[in-house]
């Protein structure tokens, strides 16, 4: 199979770039290493179809030696809709997220540190809970297996 | 058996309902169905005890043998007449037992009769994959009953520690499951038995059977968790705890005793265990003073010697086995039942402070005595008849030369012992008059404090009532299957003769002076005495260390799990989302790297470009690509990334695919609107919150999952050997599509199955952007001129120019001007040249894409073109007339074009179904239109508006989404800032 190296590098520095703005912490920036990422895999994909040729239009009834593969052409054309759909979607979250935190002019970050703390602080109550439940079960055992009847007398 | 099971869950399903109006009278109405079952099971007695089999077979995984198959013979037959009974008999118990307020006393009694419903499946099912599943589903409803006072931390704990034990049992059971019906080469359980398999695979699958056999029947080393579920209000505890469920593994044992008694392992496994649980429990019973938790250890102890007498493998022992089983399970729900009206009427349940109670209560007392005579084994109780049928089963098993047997009867005996001595501290304690504590009333309540006790609140008798009933019935079968021995044995000798061996014992009351005689007044003797002796033998007791301490354990490794689990979840999650994508991306890139270094098969005939002007485009985008990434303003970010969207327009056009080009070109111009629509609202600079040792991180990943994705993309390149499909898949779009362009055929006709499922992607795409947007409410359709009069009228009304309903002369507005809803914008936002062009180009746009969609099937086009291009003539007129000029142009909602279009895409994938095809089978007429020329129109041609309609609906959803409402939130806030101000 062969290919073009300028569409090989093209997709590497595409997904680099992308990965690149992926990691930051503003959702736009999430958003736009998404695209990147997006664009690039459809490239690598567009590849498996070979060297430039012609459409896979049949004129004549018959497919020439240069019709390019058209498998990978439809496999891109619904991903490149579905791509759209799923911006639009981080989109509304962006805008969803912007508005009901009132972030007003800072904008879009995903919050990292604190969220983490309260997470931990969650799970902490939820082991306690459970220890305290736990504890509970055995006093409830203990307590009633160690009294003896002694203080009845038949 | 099918239909009852399904009656049972559909009950159960209503029954929330139902108490809503009924109240407890509830109950009385649902224990009609598992009576009805128990009379149906009866029915089938003619049939079973003659030696036959009723089945029921419905196929359901063929592919892995697995079918809803039940089968009734004497055991299930036994089993189902003691769930369903006890069933009925404790739902009747219930409407008594709780009041009204009881809290969800619905979700109490619909999961209390899917579990009657469940416990009946479990012993009717005949595949052993769906006995499994009814295993399961009785420990999950177990913990939520046993749960049932969700308040309580005990009810709690308990609840969560039988589920663990329980399904820890189980998960080992299925992987003897799994082992076994591979072994057998069936799932059927009476083709297993019947057959049995032989190895060491199936002896270790055996083992792993009775490790999940002993931890559902609470057995040592997992007797603990039955104890503390005494958490669970006392019906609950009567059935579940006492008859049905933790019978689960004596009948999962009684069950393949007749086929692997004999296997490697399983005698001693039994016996050991079985001998060992009947003396601790009985052990641990003498020293309780809560007289349910006294039953609870009495039930271990029972669960053990009943473990002995139905996994023995003899005939005999089987006979006794099943008559154990039918008396514990009488007797036991009895007591239970007492104790829950002791605990009601007395508020406690502490023998320390019940006193004369068998004086004022004589029938409570009778019915108590009879059950607990039952268990001790005293004639001519249906208990005495099943314990000399063990004893004696057991001698003879001895006698034949079989050690075990010998070891199983000193256990027996010596449990039996204890077990008179903890029944008769149960009735004395109950029942007796204590002049301590009658003492200690009078002057006032200062004995030891109550345990919690199940409705410590309610002190009104209950015994006029009928709370008796269930007891009494209970208790009364007792007495007289313990006087109809004979007709009973012989009933029971049907499931007894499957097991090999020799044997002719018989269940009768009087066998004679035999030494199963003497044994049993030996054992009522020791009892006797060693209650006698209570005071003395319980300093003994407390002087000696705990023998066995499995509750401890069982924390100490819950505690251990639970501390793991928080020390990896606190060192795995860490850092935030781009750190959790960085360990994804690291781990992606070190896994292909791996791969991709060990790959050897190269592409051969790579070349620089395919044609010269690739290089320039791909410069252009590279360079996009890596401004955009460094782009600190959001718009321009957007836009450099639209450039490398377009770049890959260019390359698909010189590439031979135009589809592809064309539904990029519209798709990287409606996804720049889009995010204008948005982005308008943010702040236009993107905050840098990274620093730059941050920066120079994310450059290296980036760099490596470039260099990764290069590689990939050459290893694949060499790794494809065979040529393209592409020949024969435009053979296939000519002769069976009726189409020459390849890529829309595929689309509509051969690739429509997955069109279709990317279809319903978009709907829900779209319909998640709609409820981000419209939080309080869907609008059906997208708003018009209409509905916002009432706010023009309001405060908004100063900023609007010539209102065409509030203005006389409105008729002729519509009339005389370009787009309607432009009059709704403030002066500043309007642009006439834009309406004017907008209104100009709409309609020709719209007749494109209807071209675009009927051309696509011949050339390049189709439905995703046809559907951006028409969303884009929307969008136009949404930029140049406002949000209500949306509502004007297509007065139909979003949800509309969504569900035509995908209803007219399974339409025409469920038609063909019906006209007799495969599914998604197109049908073609063809002819010759006037200006179109040659046209084939088939039913794809119907699916491709369907895309058409979808992509419209999606275009639309996101435009009144991120543009109209957002428009709206906008002017709210302004209108806000404004009175506030």
């Amino acid at each position: 199979m062969s290919a073009s190296l300028t569409l090989v590098i093209l997709m590497a520095i595409m997904y680099g770039t992308g990965v690149y703005v992926m990691l930051e912490k503003s959702l736009t920036r999430i958003l736009i290493g998404f695209l990147l990422v997006g664009n690039a895999t459809n490239l690598l994909i567009f590849l498996m179809s070979g060297r430039a040729g012609d459409a896979p239009i049949i004129a004549g009834g018959a497919t020439g030696e240069t019709t390019v593969d058209p498998v990978p052409q439809v496999l891109m054309l619904t991903a490149i809709v579905i791509n759209f759909g799923v911006t639009a979607f981080i989109l509304a979250l962006i805008y969803r997220s912007w508005w009901l935190a009132n972030l007003g002019d800072e904008g879009d970050d995903v919050t990292v540190d604190d969220e983490d703390a309260i997470e931990a602080e969650e799970a902490g109550v939820y082991h306690a809970s459970l220890d305290e439940d736990d504890e509970a079960v055995r006093a409830q055992l203990e307590e009633a297996a160690d009294q003896t009847d002694d203080g009845v007398h038949p | 058996m099918i239909f009852a099971l399904l009656t049972f869950f559909g009950l159960a399903v209503l029954t929330p309902f139902l108490t809503r109006a009924l109240g407890t009278r509830v109950f009385s109405l649902v224990a009609l169905l598992p009576a009805a079952v128990f009379v149906y099971t009866a029915l089938q007695s003619a049939t079973v005890l003659d030696g036959g089999v009723v089945t029921e077979k419905v196929p359901w995984i063929p592919q892995l043998d697995i079918s809803l198959s039940f089968r009734m013979d004497t055991l299930a037959w036994l089993l189902a007449l003691v769930v369903t009974g006890v069933g009925a008999l404790v739902m009747i118990y219930c409407s008594r037992y709780f009041s009204n307020d009881e809290p969800s006393l619905g979700r109490f009694a619909a999961l209390l009769l899917a579990f009657a419903g469940t416990m009946f499946g479990l012993v009717t099912a005949d595949d052993i994959y769906i006995m499994f599943m009814f295993w399961e589903i009785t420990s999950v409803l177990s913990y939520l009953l046993i749960g049932h006072y969700t308040e309580r931390k005990e009810s709690r704990g308990a609840a969560l520690q039988a589920l663990l034990v329980t399904t820890f049992g189980g998960l080992a059971m299925l992987v003897g499951v799994v082992l076994l019906s591979v072994a057998g080469g069936s799932t059927s359980i009476s083709t297993l038995v019947a057959d049995p398999p032989e190895g060491a695979i199936v002896t270790v699958s055996i083992i792993l059977i009775l490790a999940g056999a002993f931890s559902k029947s609470a057995l040592v080393p997992f007797h603990f968790w039955l104890p503390a579920a005494m958490a669970a209000p006392t019906p609950v505890s009567a059935y579940l705890h006492a008859a049905a469920m933790v019978k689960a593994g004596i009948y999962l044992v009684a069950r393949f005793a007749p086929g692997f008694a004999d296997t490697p392992g399983w005698m001693p496994v039994v016996v050991i265990v079985g001998v060992a649980t009947m003396i601790l429990g009985a052990w641990r019973s003498l020293r309780q003073n809560d007289l349910k938790l006294l039953l609870a250890f009495g039930t271990v102890s029972q669960l053990g010697f009943l473990m002995v007498a139905v996994g023995f493998g003899t005939r005999d022992m089987a006979l006794a086995g099943a008559a154990l089983l039918l008396s514990h399970a009488l007797f036991k729900a009895t007591l239970f039942l007492v104790v829950g009206i002791i605990d009601h009427d007395e508020g406690t349940r502490d023998l320390r402070q019940l006193s004369g109670l068998g004086r004022r209560r004589p029938v409570l007392a009778a019915t108590a005595l009879l059950a607990v005579a039952s268990m001790s084994g005293i004639p001519p109780l249906l208990g005495y008849v099943a314990k000399e049928a063990v004893f004696s089963g057991l001698i003879e098993a001895g006698s034949a030369g079989d050690a075990w047997g010998w070891v199983a009867l000193v256990g027996t005996v010596i449990g039996s012992a204890f077990t008179v001595a903890y029944s008769a501290r149960f009735f004395w304690g109950a029942f007796a008059a204590k002049p301590a504590v009658a003492a200690a009333d009078g002057g006032g309540a200062s004995g030891p404090a109550a345990p919690a006790t199940a409705a410590g609140e309610h002190h009104e008798s209950h015994a006029s009532r009928g709370i008796l009933a269930a007891p009494i019935i209970l208790t009364l079968a007792t007495l007289a299957l313990g006087l109809l021995a004979s007709p009973l044995g012989s009933a029971l000798e049907s499931y007894a003769d499957t097991v090999p061996g020799e044997g002719d014992y018989h269940l009768a009351l009087w066998h004679g002076f035999e030494l199963a005689l003497g044994l049993s007044a030996v054992a009522i003797g020791a009892g006797s005495g060693l209650f006698a002796v209570r005071r003395g033998f319980a300093r003994v007791q407390r002087a000696l260390p705990p023998v066995v301490d499995a509750s401890r354990t069982y924390w100490t490794i819950v505690h251990a799990v639970d501390r793991l689990a928080a020390r990896i979840t606190v060192f795995a999650q860490r850092g935030g989302l781009p750190q959790y994508l960085t360990t994804i991306l690291l781990v992606f890139v070190l896994c292909l790297g791996v791969a991709t270094a060990l790959n050897r098969s190269w592409p051969t005939q790579l070349v620089a470009w395919d044609y010269p002007a690739q290089v320039f485009v791909a410069a252009a985008m590279a360079i996009a690509a890596v401004m955009a990434a460094r782009a600190t303003h959001r718009l321009a970010a957007v836009l450099l990334v639209g450039a490398t969207g377009f770049g890959m327009v260019v390359l698909f056009a010189f590439h031979g695919a135009p589809d592809l080009a064309l539904t990029q070109a519209l798709v990287e111009t409606v996804t720049i609107v889009v995010f204008v629509l948005v982005l308008r609202r943010l702040p236009r600079k993107i905050a840098q919150h990274n620093r730059p040792v941050r920066r120079r991180r994310r450059g290296m990943i980036g760099a490596a999952v470039g260099v990764t994705m290069g590689l990939v993309g050459f290893t694949a390149l060499g790794a494809r050997q065979a040529g393209g499909l592409g020949p024969e898949l435009a053979r296939l779009a000519v002769e069976e599509g009726h189409g020459s362009n390849v890529v829309n055929v595929m689309l509509v006709d051969i690739r429509a199955w997955d069109t279709m499922n990317e279809l319903s992607v978009l709907v829900v795409v779209a319909t998640g952007v709609a409820s981000l947007l419209f939080v309080t409410g869907r609008n059906v359709t997208v708003p018009r001129l209409g509905d916002s009069r009432k706010r023009r009228q309001g405060s908004e009304r100063g900023r609007l120019v010539g209102d065409p309903h509030t203005q006389h002369d409105a008729p002729d507005d519509r009339q005389h001007t370009w787009l309607l809803g432009g009059r709704t914008l403030v002066p500043e936002n309007r642009s006439l040249m834009l309406e004017v062009l907008v209104r100009l180009l709409f309609h020709p746009a719209i007749l494109v894409s209807i071209y675009l969609l009927f051309a696509g099937h011949t050339l390049p086009g189709g439905g995703f073109a046809g559907g951006l291009l028409a969303g884009l003539a929307l969008i136009a007129r949404y930029l140049a007339g406002g949000r209500f000029e949306l509502g004007e142009t297509l007065p139909v909602g979003p949800g509309i074009l969504l569900g035509g279009g995908l209803l007219l895409a399974t339409g025409t994938a469920l038609g063909s179904l019906f006209l007799g095809g495969e599914i998604l089978t197109s049908a073609y007429f063809e002819g010759d239109l006037p200006l179109l020329g040659h046209l084939s129109f088939g039913t794809s041609t119907i699916f491709d508006i369907g895309v058409y309609l979808v992509v419209i609906g999606v275009v639309l959803d996101v435009l009144r989404s991120l543009g109209g409402e957002v428009d709206r939130q906008q002017a709210e806030a302004d209108e806000k800032a404004e009175a506030t101000a």
